[in-house]
């Protein structure tokens, strides 16, 4: 390679350097953080839910999937702008020390226990705090999150219900999403507890079953917030108050109502329009 | 599986699937920025401290080779805790985005690129520049002399440099966010598509990415075989 070759590298290298800096401004004009759990990125919700409201406001939507106790520390530190989590106490205290305004009730589904088809521990159709006492007095393996996540949360006030202190050979915490958690699972052959969205599109490639659902201790509801800009200032509160109004709209709504995956419904709208009501109990 | 995988991989790669591409596009954009900015601080520097001589070059360079091992994790949050909107850089507002991807990169390949260019810059004819200086060249025409003169190990540092970027995924999950379509990148990708039991999106991503390893340092190979027949 010659200098003048050299030059030539250098100089396409740096042409990249500034198309890069001027997308993302472009992208930067209008567009929000928005932090949400694994578990309703997983199911692939959101890319359909989000893309009209996209192409209607032109604000583009950042998603970032973690846990909801990470979102919400993302959102206190100002690195999102809104978020849609599912931890009704974390929720509460977040909007208590100022942080979150205009929390909303978008949706909900439930949460279930899964464990390998033999169901060692004998845990098939218990309520869920007696399912998690008998695998803790047998030994059986349990996959955990382990990360204060939504999922996470709920699994320690199971824990706490059925009076046992989860710790040993037997308890694995992943730190993983809950996708993954349920992949290892299945490869630990233990039992888990999961969101029924991503266990429905887990259901395919594992081979779990699920073992407990229903119930008032399993009910997942999912709730919206944005960034108090009032605390946080450079957080973007007018995009995320289309961002939430979009969500709650009748057509937002009734996405989330029709959302399928292997034709099963995975999110029940919690404040759907009048006419979807008709006949239809979530 | 891992035959299917790879089956059904060769098929998004061939029909330009936006899945497969869109990563591969932010990869090749954050690294190849990233090694640049990191080659325009990085070389001058290691051209320096490979002529000179002074004391205390002795720990720097020592600091330099342990800071080749330097772990991505953790420069990822050191520029995490600058970057948050709660720290002092905050009011740049760049966590999660590709700018803040590439700071991180940046500062993973510059003692990569450093360490290289010291070590080929120590191993070249001292003629050269003592040559250069005896012309009347200044010194810093003379040390960009020696540059030149081993521009093939210095590509070689670049391909170092960009190999470790391209390939790393702990600064681009923590600055970059794994955002589908803006800051999700090849390493990221598997990661994320691995937890969704995605193999055959995993292996096209990671097919891509052996190639563009493999392509870079057979090319920086061959020129430095070329170059050694030459003298």
């Amino acid at each position: 390679m010659s200098i003048r070759s050299l030059v030539v590298m250098v100089s396409v290298l740096a042409s990249a350097l500034v198309a890069t800096c001027c997308t993302r401004e472009s992208n930067e004009e209008r567009s929000i953080r928005f932090a949400t759990t694994t578990s309703v990125e997983n199911t692939g919700l959101l890319q359909a839910l989000l893309a009209p409201f996209t192409e209607r406001t032109g604000i583009k939507v950042h998603v970032v999937a973690v846990g909801t106790g990470q979102a919400l520390t993302l959102a206190r530190n100002g690195d999102a702008d809104a978020v849609l989590v599912h931890d009704v106490d974390a929720e509460l205290a977040f909007v208590k020390e100022g942080f979150g305004i205009h929390r909303v009730g978008v949706m909900h589904n439930d949460f279930v226990l899964l464990g390998p088809p033999e169901d060692p521990a004998g845990v098939k159709g218990l309520p869920p705090a007696q399912a998690l006492a008998k695998i803790a007095a047998s030994g059986s393996t349990f996959v955990s999150r382990g990360d204060e996540s939504g999922t996470h949360r709920r699994e320690l006030k199971l824990w706490q219900q059925a009076g046992v202190e989860p710790s040993g050979r037997w308890y694995i915490e992943t730190g993983q999403g809950q996708r993954l958690t349920i992949q290892m699972a299945d490869e630990k052959r233990g039992y888990c507890l999961t969101d029924r969205g991503t266990y429905v599109v887990a259901q395919s490639k594992v081979n779990l079953s699920l073992l407990v659902e229903g119930g008032e201790e399993l009910l997942n509801p999912y709730h919206a917030m944005a960034v108090n800009p009032a605390v946080r200032p450079g957080v973007r509160y007018v995009e995320s108050l289309a961002l939430l109004g979009w969500l709650m709209s009748p057509e937002g709504q009734s996405m989330i109502g029709d959302f399928r995956q292997d034709g099963i419904q995975l999110f029940h709208p919690d404040s759907p329009s009048p006419e979807s009501l008709s006949g239809a109990v979530p | 599986m891992i035959l299917e995988g790879l089956r059904r991989a060769f098929e998004m790669l061939l029909s330009f699937d936006p899945q497969v591409w869109g990563p591969v596009r932010v990869s090749l954009e954050v690294s190849c920025v990233a090694t640049l900015l990191a080659a325009v601080a990085a070389i001058p520097l290691g051209v320096v401290i490979g002529l000179s001589r002074f004391a205390g070059r002795r720990i720097i360079v020592s600091v330099l080779n342990t800071m080749l091992a330097l772990p991505t994790v953790l420069v990822g949050l050191l520029v995490y805790g600058l970057i948050s909107r709660s720290g002092p850089l905050g009011a740049w507002d760049i966590l999660y985005t590709p700018t803040a991807m590439i700071i991180g990169q940046t500062i993973l390949a510059m003692p990569m690129i450093c360490a290289f260019t010291v070590a080929s810059v120590e191993r070249s004819d001292p003629r050269i520049r003592l040559s250069m200086l005896s012309l009347g060249a200044g010194r810093i025409k003379a040390s960009v002399a020696v540059a030149l003169e081993n521009r093939a190990a210095l590509a070689a540092a670049l391909a170092a440099g960009f190999g470790r970027v391209f390939s790393e995924v702990g600064v681009a999950m923590m600055l970059g966010g794994n955002i589908r379509g803006y800051t999700r990148n090849i390493t990221t990708g598997i990661a994320f598509e691995t937890g969704k039991g995605e193999f055959a999106l995993g292996v096209a991503l990671g097919t891509v990415l052996l190639v563009v390893a493999l392509a870079v340092n057979f090319a920086v190979g061959y020129w430095n075989y070329r170059g050694g027949r030459r003298q």
